[in-house]
């Protein structure tokens, strides 16, 4: 399969050499020799051989059996983002591979490092349409970072363990290995890991020294710069984020980051300017706008960060900071582009700006920083609130603050569309790790699994899956798999019994036809839960808020809360599709949005 | 060009986003060494479908045993940002160890080979062979009323010769698509 293999031939299986292992074994084994703890998974025909050695190794090794394969991707998601471990998942051929393929592709647009084994049909007979037979690796293969179709046992362990290192390598992302049921039963010999330095695959994490001085000597004259940082930021580790707070405060300047980046930066600090992007805080899209120096750290210029790219920032030198050479010049030309990994060119920078001793405009930028207040001053998130009903901003608000309170770790997941932009905007996260949203993608059904995942790694934390009506639908067989394990997820519906972020564009933009974007028949969300053998509990008026989030705080299992909100509450600031970031609409101006222009 | 793009985007209603400006299409030889292994064409081929880029021809064949390589020859076309995002797309993918634009590197050579039919009697086939000896076309079969010439040269020099045998009797045509090499010392592992 690769050259790592190539050159280094297995001994041929003989049934008389101790030193050989099933497959099923070497495949256990490896996965405990690469750190694994937790598998999701779900068991069928073609990974009975590997269940089987799971069920033998419990004691090394812990399987948490979801309720459907999306689940465990979605969950071995959760984990690898609030560990910055790669993820696990174990599925069958077939139906429980073409299940994965959600959360592969999800774990492709978030950079989620993830390992998932899929069980196929005995070798022959693939290409017969066997029973449970799809063609995995040709399926999966856009949507993995890279996959794999193993023939022979005795290459299992290196296959393995090559894999683990291309998950996490370079810009982390999902691989498949594909493994027929007769090679699960062959015998093989298994080999330890090669060497980090010894794999084949290795991708460029090492600034360039020169570019890295140009683009400090850049930041050292600008008059009105600004940090746009993102999940590659995250990705790098902790220190990436230890290493980003030194740099914005050794420099100065303001900060906005990306839904995926939020956390890497706190924040509570004076020089956060909040999230931006569609629905990013308005000074934060006006500082991006205005800037003349932007320096781009682990973000990759998404169309719902850069708006209309024409008129993206048009004044600005544009610093590019990452990984993947491919997310350079991609949708925006940049002017320093540097291929690093965020904590390497982080720490090069600081040397760099230390060693010349740059000294940033304070004149300059503390006129910047009046701008900026002047914008912030808009207070662009404000909201009517309601004494009748229960605004979807003051429930998140009533919960970050009961949650500041809360002594435990804290841990967010998100569902998709409205409920999640809320989230972002009203919750804070000054630590990285804490936030597992589906950002890329934009998956509904995200958060549950995730929020499984997440509260398997961190069992004595606590995780909220910040949820609409919609969304929780769609993976709401995980809260098996929660009371299963004695996971005490909290489940927070912001429930509007709208699709709601569809509504908002169909209100804003498709005349006010709302075609297929209300439930007519959500179910009992707390009897639900207690069905599950969970906690349901529910807040229809904002003065029950505060105790239903306490009482959701005290629960030592799968909690629900269902907050009934404002049916009609709409996300704001947005940028409209294909508008710039000074073309903003802000709550005051939704009633004067010209709506004909459709 | 531009500008009437510009004028219809200014003039269009829609709220979502107008179509990025257009630029000049240019054409690109690429050389991509890959690991030899089964997938890896298909890997290729994938990056080009699913961001919807364009391939005007394409070779393959494994070119190093020992070292279980393939080359694939790739001429694709795009806007100059198109071409470069080609190539960093293709250089991310696990199996693919070398990827050199022949076009931006320096002075190269391009050929192709084809077998070319015809069918036909009397003057025509006569005209057949004699066109055949101009453009160096060697007859690889015949019959007494036919002929399979091979052809190795430019692609236009391979479609002028295909032009001239259409009222000659072509019946049947089969192209290998470029393969093509840098000139002079240089070898694929030169640093662009």
């Amino acid at each position: 399969m690769s050259t790592t293999e190539a050159k280094n031939h297995a001994p041929k299986a003989t049934p008389n050499n101790p030193d050989q292992m099933t497959g099923a074994e070497i495949i256990i084994q490896a996965l405990i020799d690469q750190g694994v703890e937790v598998v999701f998974g779900y068991p069928g025909g073609a990974v009975l051989p590997i269940y089987d050695e799971i069920f033998k190794n419990q004691d090394k090794i812990k399987h948490v059996l979801v309720r459907q394969e999306g689940g465990a991707l979605h969950a071995a998601e959760g984990y690898a983002r609030s560990t910055g471990k790669v993820g696990c998942a174990l599925v069958t051929s077939g139906p429980g591979a073409t299940n994965a393929v959600t959360g592969l592709t999800d774990a492709l647009l978030d950079s989620i490092p993830l390992v998932c084994i899929t069980g196929q049909v005995p070798t022959f007979l693939v290409g017969t349409d066997a029973f449970q037979e799809a063609d995995t690796t040709g399926i999966t293969r856009p949507c993995t970072k890279h996959n794999y179709l193993i023939k022979d046992a005795n290459k299992v362990a290196d296959i393995i363990h090559e894999a683990f290192h291309v998950a996490r390598s370079g810009r982390p992302g999902p691989v498949v290995i594909d493994i027929p049921k007769d090679v699960q039963f062959a015998k093989g010999a298994y080999k330890k890991a090669l060497k980090p330095s010894l794999q084949t695959y290795q991708p460029k994490t090492e600034a360039d020294r020169a570019a890295i001085e140009a683009a400090v000597a850049l930041m050292a004259n600008a008059k009105k710069p600004v940090f746009y940082t993102g999940g590659g930021v995250i990705n790098a580790g902790t220190e990436a984020s230890k290493l980003l707070r030194e740099l914005v405060r050794e420099t100065g300047f303001p900060i906005t980051s990306t839904l995926m980046g939020l956390g890497a930066y706190p924040a509570s600090d004076k020089q956060w300017l909040g999230m931006l992007g569609m629905h990013g805080t308005f000074e934060a899209n006006l500082a991006m706008h205005d800037c003349d120096v932007m320096i781009n750290i682990g973000a990759r210029f998404d169309d719902r960060v850069t708006g209309r790219t024409d008129k993206f920032s048009p004044h600005s030198t544009k610093i590019h900071i990452d990984i993947d050479p491919s997310s350079i010049n991609k949708n925006i030309h940049v002017d320093i582009p540097i291929v690093a990994d965020a904590a390497s060119a982080l720490k090069m920078m600081i040397d760099v700006w230390k060693k010349h001793r740059y000294k940033a405009d304070r004149e300059a930028l503390d006129k910047w920083r009046k701008q900026i207040e002047g914008w912030r001053a808009k207070n662009c998130l404000a909201y009517k609130n309601s004494d009748t009903v229960i605004k979807p901003q003051y429930a998140l608000e009533r919960l970050r603050d009961a949650l500041a309170k809360d002594p435990r770790e804290k841990y967010i997941t998100t569902e998709v569309g409205q409920h999640q932009m809320w989230a972002a905007q009203f919750l804070p996260f000054n630590e990285p790790n804490r936030w597992m949203t589906s950002g890329g993608l934009g998956t509904m059904g995200y958060g549950l699994p995730a929020a499984v995942g997440v509260q398997m790694a961190h069992k004595d934390s606590l995780v909220v899956n910040i949820s609409g009506d919609g969304s929780v639908q769609m993976n709401i067989q995980e809260i098996g798999t929660a009371i299963q394990y004695k996971l005490p997820v909290k489940i927070f519906i912001l429930n509007n019994s709208w699709l709601g972020m569809v509504r908002q564009w169909q209100e804003l933009l498709h005349g006010e036809r709302y075609s297929e974007t209300y439930s007519e028949s959500l179910p009992d969300f707390v009897k639900l839960a207690e069905a599950y053998g969970g906690v349901g509990l529910r807040a229809e008026t904002p003065d029950e808020l505060d105790d239903v989030i306490e009482k959701m705080l005290k629960t030592d299992r799968l909690t629900i809360v269902d907050v009934c909100v404002d049916q009609r509450e709409n996300i704001f600031p947005m940028i409209p599709s294909g508008k710039a970031h000074n073309e903003m609409i802000l709550s005051p101006d939704a009633d004067k949005f010209d709506k004909s222009l459709v | 060009m531009i500008q009437a793009i510009k004028k219809k985007n200014r003039n269009s209603k829609s709220v979502y986003a107008p179509n990025p400006l257009q630029q000049e299409e240019e054409s690109h030889t690429l050389a991509i060494v890959v690991e030899n292994e089964p997938g890896v064409l298909a890997r290729v081929i994938g990056r080009f479908t699913g961001r919807g880029y364009n391939i005007d021809s394409l070779t393959v064949a494994e070119t190093d045993h020992e070292e279980n390589t393939s080359r694939i020859t790739i001429v694709c076309s795009g806007t100059p940002a198109v071409i470069e995002q080609i190539k960093a797309q293709l250089r991310q993918i696990v199996p693919v160890k070398r990827v050199r634009d022949l076009t931006t590197f320096g002075p190269h050579i391009e050929r192709e080979l084809a077998l070319i039919k015809v069918a036909g009697t009397g003057e025509k086939r006569i005209e057949a062979l004699r066109l055949a000896d101009v453009f160096r076309a060697q007859p690889l079969d015949s019959t007494l009323e036919s002929f399979v010439f091979e052809l190795t040269g430019t692609t236009e020099k391979v479609n002028a010769f295909i032009d001239l045998m259409k009222p000659l009797g072509l019946v049947d045509v089969s192209r290998t698509g470029i393969a093509a090499i840098s000139r002079g010392s240089t070898t694929h592992d030169d640093k662009d």
